[in-house]
């Protein structure tokens, strides 16, 4: 699948931003000023963008735990995002969300999700919200190895395949469902490995590999809006940084990930394609990282001036308090 | 111009009128048409209780589509239609299979408009059997309303007759937030009196059954039916009931039960439901926090014992409250005479 020298720019503006957005983050949650938990994307990217840039922002995608990057390449607003995770007023969910929930329906973004499996059920809702539309659009559902062990995935699997629903089922295998290993939590060989036994495609795919991704993705998409109904697409991938910050990670070796990240590290390899493709200047490229910096270091200051939501914010957006 | 039907062709009505007029209503659940992918789509069941009975044919399987048994993927389906310009109605067979989806419920449909900061609405109907008195025993026999309206962002809805299951039908459907809609199955073949052309009674307001000055009785879905027959039986003895109907248990309208329970100072509550955590619970503390020293007795709750649904009717009939335990209860609160 030939890639126009706009969209490799547009790509790699996206991988870029949710890295720096993810690193920063971690750096922001260390001062201790960022409440909660937050679930880092970094080392991912090339998953949510090589499926994201396939999408418009009316078709739709549900999220996990492990969101932002999700959110990033779907069009979120970064500032909104920051805000957000800072749970500031001027968040995009008003503080309320916070990292396991943000969501930006207008962007068909319909939610990060702190239930693991939760998201491939509502997929099914908004595939057949587009398939009684006639609009060719698409819905795709994101989830992890962890999530892929849950029944809500069987389930939604095999509605969208009898309801023959335009939906993509999208695996990112980082090999750890927190600390469980996917090698021994997942039955069988590959996750993809279970889209037969629902009669739909399914194909495993090199999730450090921007061009592996998007060519996989690309046809279960169009697949999907010609009214062939729904594939699943496993990514193996690795995460970079722990289950969440804060995880001490005893469970695997760091030298393993110096060394994936060393090699296999998916904006270096994306960098070192299209440069000696000539799709794209190094300049441009470093003209992004500038751009990106700028944006991230902009959407901390604006977080971080931010109010908080008031006492006033605590019963609104309810039907009704007691 | 109302005309007597039964409460489940009040249901399929409600439905019916809906789906006419608004064409971003979709119905799905299990064997809602029955026969899906068969040769006998047009003779289909209209779900187990004939509740879809009709639809099918009229409106076809984009408008009502049956599912596999699959809950969580289709309730959650209907919550992601709902997010993406639908109005589903999805149908639970039965209250008890809500352990089979209620993440979909609770996690999902419930805290979107909140969780999102306000931005989302979820216009999504679960309609559901619940109720206790077919000899369906412990796993099909629950009212498990309780539940669902101790979750905030949920509203559940309990009709009590053919007139309120229409009115509050339509009303559910149109409604921008998630609602449960509880079907009491010892209910679906009673008759009453309900207009033929479509009207909305609104979530929230509970109405007043029957007018009294010594007691009120407050209570929802089939305990109505028994309240009412006992205040009868008692009016001969001089005892003069005040039945209210909840119609909705979230919202709850507190108003209502306070206003009637300042004017005859003794409540009697009824709830199908087990009695910990359960509707009747919850009045009888707000009652007591709102008018104490002005009651002139304590708030009795009537509840089922704290057990599953037995199967033996020997105990079944035993553990649904029945007239003889509501009569007793509302005897002791008027003759009540001081610590």
């Amino acid at each position: 699948m030939q890639l126009s020298k706009d969209d490799a720019l547009r790509a790699y503006r996206m991988m870029k931003t949710i890295r720096e957005f993810e690193e920063r983050i971690q750096k922001e949650f260390a001062t201790g000023d960022m409440p909660g938990f937050v679930h880092l994307y970094a080392g991912e990217e090339a998953c949510g963008t090589g499926i994201m840039m396939h999408l418009t922002d009316e078709d739709r995608i549900s999220s996990t735990h492990r969101g932002h990057g999700h959110c990033i390449a779907k069009g979120c607003d970064v500032e909104g995002m920051m805000a957000e995770l800072f749970g500031k007023v001027t968040g995009l969910c008003r503080g309320k969300g916070g990292s396991m929930h943000i969501a930006d329906l207008d962007k068909g973004m319909l939610g990060a999700n702190g239930i693991v499996g939760a998201g491939s059920p509502l997929v099914c809702g908004a595939g057949l919200a587009a398939k009684l539309d006639g609009n060719g659009r698409v819905a795709v559902a994101f989830f992890g190895d962890g999530g892929s062990n849950q029944g809500t995935t069987f389930e939604s699997l095999n509605l969208a395949k009898v309801w023959n629903l335009p939906c993509i089922f999208v695996c990112e295998n980082n090999g750890w469902a927190e600390a469980t290993s996917s090698k021994w939590s997942v039955a069988c060989g590959n996750v993809a490995d279970r889209a037969g036994a629902f009669g739909m495609p399914g194909v495993t795919v090199d999730g450090h590999d921007f061009f592996a991704v998007y060519e996989a993705a690309g046809e279960a998409i169009e697949l999907a809006r010609s009214g062939g109904g729904p594939s699943l697409i496993e990514c193996q991938v690795n995460r970079y940084y722990g289950h969440e910050e804060g995880d001490a990670q005893t469970y695997r070796d760091p030298k393993e990930m110096v060394k994936i990240r060393e090699t296999r590290d998916c904006i270096v390899n994306f960098t070192r394609r299209v440069t000696e493709m000539g799709l794209v200047e190094p300049d441009a490229l470093a003209a992004i990282d500038g751009e990106t910096a700028t944006l991230i270091e902009g959407a901390v200051a604006f977080a971080r001036s931010s109010p908080e939501p008031g006492p006033e914010d605590l019963l609104t957006d309810v039907y009704i308090s007691y | 111009m109302a005309r007597k039907i039964s409460y489940r062709q009040a249901i399929i009505e409600a439905l019916d009128q809906e789906m006419a007029r608004d064409e971003k209503i979709i119905v799905m659940g299990e064997d809602v048409v029955g026969g899906a992918g068969t040769d006998m789509e047009d003779e289909a069941w209209g779900g187990p209780f004939g509740l879809t009975s009709g639809l099918y044919a009229k409106y076809g399987g984009d408008r009502i589509m049956d599912t596999p048994i699959s809950e969580s993927a289709f309730i959650g389906a209907a919550v992601g239609a709902a997010s993406a310009g639908y109005r589903p109605v999805a149908e639970l067979m039965f209250c008890d299979f809500l352990g089979v989806c209620f993440d979909q419920i609770y996690n999902q449909a419930a805290k979107f408009r909140y969780m999102f900061g306000g931005k989302a609405t979820t216009p999504v109907v679960i309609r559901t059997a619940i109720g206790a008195g077919l000899r369906a025993a412990a796993q099909h026999s629950q009212s498990l309303h309780p539940i669902f309206t101790h979750v905030p962002g949920l509203k559940c809805v309990i009709p009590s007759s053919p007139y309120e299951a229409k009115g509050l039908l339509i009303a559910s459907i149109r409604d921008n937030d998630p609602v449960i809609f509880c079907e009491h199955k010892a209910l679906f073949e009673t008759m009453g009196d309900v207009p033929e052309e479509p009207y909305a009674i609104p979530l929230g307001e509970a109405n007043y059954v029957r007018e009294g000055s010594d007691i009120t009785i407050v209570t929802h879905g089939l305990m109505v039916t028994r309240a009412k027959e006992v205040a009868a039986s008692l009016e001969g003895d001089g005892i003069d009931c005040e039945i209210i109907d909840l119609r909705t248990t979230s919202p709850l309208d507190e108003d209502t039960i306070l206003e009637s329970a300042e004017n005859t100072g003794r409540v009697v509550v009824i709830d199908e439901a087990t009695p910990r955590c359960n509707i009747a619970g919850d009045i009888s503390s707000l009652v007591n926090e709102q008018l104490f020293g002005k009651l002139k007795a304590p708030v009795q709750r009537i509840t089922a014992p704290h057990t599953p649904v037995p199967f033996s009717p020997a105990l079944e009939d035993l553990w649904l409250p029945d007239n003889a335990r509501i009569e007793q209860a509302i005897r002791d609160a008027v003759a009540y005479a001081g610590a």
